[in-house]
């Protein structure tokens, strides 16, 4: 088994290149991600390697991305769309929700549209605006697309690939701020045995209550338990991997065994994905709980200034915080 | 130095920028150039828009446009080297575009309104705004602190494109107001790259502003990237020429050429201002750094290009035609390295003042008149940030 250590950004790379090598429909487009490999440096070598009509450099035009991205899959391309950082996927926006999401249903069946929108999102990384922005309940909130992000090197190398075998179109967010975060990574793990795109998972067993994330803040829930275990509170991380559709059924579970639910993300809270979760806790788990579900997010603000960043994404303490609460009920 | 409109000088004289139609012959397929990379002036030029370009400028406004290339240069790298030593998140350079944005920025009158991207400070400097201004976005303490309607210079824009939407929109307005047809008569710039005319927006702004005839000059700065990407992977054609396809006249001025860049800015903003709708400028230069310091332009250009523009370099030729002109001395070209010096010094003094926002500032101006609801999480934030005082964290 040839397990290696890489960065959540190497995992990737090495992802896309595998289902580069696996399948010739497969082509990379968007800005810079030829000789420059993108500017987080995750198609790195692809096009040197793949050439220049399989890792396509394209004109300055989100909307042109997707657009043309929409033609090439109903012509029997896979595209890999990207989109530079997540402030800049808007300009494309009106192709996603608008095309890419329902040519499916509108056709009733008869196109399908297996494309993957990878766009790093996120903050943390002291970026000016538009560069940190959490874009996911907007596409989770279309329905037709399927949502799904990465939060370690082992999901970032399956999960990109399993992302572009899918014949659904899926928006794959990944975490900027855990580009260089490094783990183990079995590259021979064969796809359809790994563990399944579109399941949430426990990272951390736990029996007090449950910590529900995904993305970036699944370092930062994770981080929270074992400050947690030190004062001898067993916290469940389940990291949720696929925002839409979200597999409740292994939240439920947690929920009804550790009977406090805390969630966390890094979108603001008004009508973010923790409403959503909140709302189906408290719909199926009622009588398992011991405290309202509680939500741990950014504030209802557009991103701040990088200097007060800190204090604008949720933090350890913050979670903490919560777990606290949750407790005191 | 004149910080104000070349085109009024001390003497009262109004530099002309005449066009007319030439009597004879084929415009140039060449950049409009006033001044050759050797610092030889060029009395006039016909440019691809059939309009015969010259400048005539006094003796002091030649020093003060040279003064001001030198004076954004310096403030410029001493924002790049404030970035190297970690005091800027990140910096957009502007070397190599001086001429552009300052022959540009000097042609604006004080009632033209300006759209910039996040490279444009330059532009910035000529309107009159505080250097400092755009570096607290860069820092990372502000989201650019000037107050656009006093500078009649808009905020940054780092969404590629979209400003030239909301200049567009404004010139409009500019028409609806009745403040053109006249000589005091009110344009618009919008400023943008290469890369960003491959945006709908652009090309939404160029069929608007053609069809409502609004009194709005694009300004492209082709400085030949967009990041990685060369510009033949944005166009197949020179990109002044797509203006054709809108309805409106395109030039290629050389943006190295402070003098060309004044004469056909003043030019496409004075027939603007006139009611004769928008013009497309494309001033063909070169960034000669990084297309931010997060960048590696080795990956994707060579040295020897690099090399070759160095030798068009917009400062050397204009302080060669003054030295050649006899219109200033040593003493001269010292006091100016002198003055950008200090004003250099400054900006690094005051940057380093720079303080952090305080985390409950994040809540203001979300809405003009605040939300109930946002008041609450403001409290919260603030209790929460108190219950630390004193404790280990
Ligand atoms: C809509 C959008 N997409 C992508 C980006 C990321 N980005 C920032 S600058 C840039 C290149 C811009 O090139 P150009 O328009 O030629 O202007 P230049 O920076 O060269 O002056 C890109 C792709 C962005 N800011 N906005």
């Amino acid at each position: 088994m040839a397990t290696e250590t890489l960065t959540v950004g190497k995992a990737l790379n090495t992802g896309l290149r595998r289902a580069l090598e696996s399948d010739p429909k497969v082509v990379i487009m968007g800005e810079d991600v030829g000789k420059l490999g993108g500017v987080f440096r995750i198609t790195d070598g692809l096009q040197k390697d793949f050439g220049d009509q399989r890792v396509i450099d394209t004109p300055l035009a989100e909307s042109g991305i997707i657009g043309t991205a929409v033609g090439l899959a109903i012509r029997g391309y896979r595209p890999v769309c990207e989109i530079q950082f997540d402030g800049f996927v808007y300009p494309a926006y009106d192709q996603i929700v608008s095309q890419v999401a329902k040519l499916h249903y509108r056709s009733q069946g008869k196109v399908r549209i297996p494309m993957v929108i990878r766009i790093p999102y996120g903050g943390g990384i002291g970026a000016v605006e538009h560069h940190s922005e959490s874009p996911e309940a907007y596409f989770a909130h279309t329905a037709g697309l399927k949502v799904v992000t990465c939060a370690n090197p082992q999901d970032a190398y399956s999960m990109i690939q399993q992302a572009v075998a899918s014949d659904d179109p899926i928006v794959f967010l990944e975490p900027k701020r855990r580009y260089w975060e490094k783990g183990p990574v079995d590259l021979d793990a064969p796809l359809s045995g790994a563990y399944p795109l579109h399941a949430a998972r426990v990272v951390r067993p736990g029996t007090d209550a449950t910590v529900l994330a995904y993305g970036p803040m699944v370092r930062v829930a994770l981080d929270a338990a074992t400050a947690a275990a030190e004062d001898g509170r067993e916290l469940e991380v389940v990291d949720l991997r696929t925002l839409s559709p979200l597999d409740l059924g292994a939240v439920y579970e947690s929920v009804r065994r550790t009977g406090r639910c805390v969630v966390v993300h890094e979108a603001p809270g008004n009508l973010g994905l923790g409403s959503e979760i909140a709302a189906r806790i408290t719909e199926e788990c009622f009588y398992s709980l011991e405290a309202p579900v509680l939500r741990v997010t950014g504030y209802d603000t557009p991103y701040p200034a990088s200097r007060v960043e800190e204090e604008y994404l949720p933090d350890l303490d913050r979670v903490l915080d919560a777990v606290d609460r949750t407790f005191g009920w | 130095m004149a910080k104000g409109d070349p085109g009024v000088t001390a003497r009262g004289k109004r530099a002309p920028s005449r066009s007319k139609r030439p009597a004879a012959g084929q415009p140039s397929s060449e950049p409009v150039q006033l001044l050759t990379p050797e610092g030889d002036r060029v009395d006039s030029v016909v440019g691809q828009d059939g309009v015969e370009y010259r400048v005539d400028f006094t003796d002091a406004e030649y020093r003060s446009l040279y003064r001001d290339l030198v004076l954004v240069r310096k403030l410029d790298a001493e924002a790049t080297a404030l970035q190297r030593q970690g005091e800027l998140g990140l910096w957009a350079s502007l070397l190599g575009q001086e001429a552009a944005q300052v022959g540009s920025g000097r042609a604006l009158r004080s009632q033209d309104m300006a759209f910039p991207t996040y490279r444009e400070h330059g532009v910035l400097y000529c309107r009159g705004i505080d250097p400092i201004m755009p570096l607290g976005l860069f820092r990372g303490v502000d989201q650019g602190g000037w107050d656009p309607n006093e500078f009649k210079f808009n905020m940054y824009t780092i969404v590629i494109g979209a400003q030239t939407l909301h200049a567009t929109g404004y010139a409009m307005g500019v028409t609806m107001d009745g403040k053109t047809g006249s000589e005091d008569g009110e344009a618009v710039i919008a400023y943008f790259g290469d890369g960003a005319t491959s945006q709908g927006d652009v090309n939404e702004a160029f069929v608007w502003a053609g069809v409502f005839n609004a009194p709005l000059v694009f300004f492209c700065q082709n400085n030949q990237y967009a990041i990685s990407e060369p510009l033949e992977r944005q166009t197949r054609i020179p990109l002044y020429q797509r203006a054709a396809g809108f309805g409106f006249p395109g030039v290629r001025v050389d943006g190295n050429d402070v003098l060309a860049s004044y004469a056909v800015t003043r030019h496409a903003l004075d027939n603007a201002r006139l009611g004769q709708g928008p013009a497309l400028i494309e001033a063909y230069t070169y960034r000669m750094g990084a297309h931010t310091t997060s960048d590696d332009p080795t990956r994707y250009r060579i040295a020897s290009e690099v090399e070759a523009w160095q030798a068009k370099d917009p400062i050397a030729r204009m302080r060669a035609f003054l030295t050649r002109q006899q219109l200033a001395d040593d003493a001269f070209f010292a006091e100016v390295d002198e003055q950008a010096r200090r004003e250099a010094v400054h900006l690094r003094e005051r940057v380093l003042e720079m303080p952090n926002p305080e985390p409950v500032s994040m809540f203001d101006h979300v809405y003009p008149h605040g939300s109930a609801e946002l008041d609450t999480q403001r409290e919260g934030l603030s209790r929460y940030l108190e219950s630390f005082e004193g404790s280990v964290h």
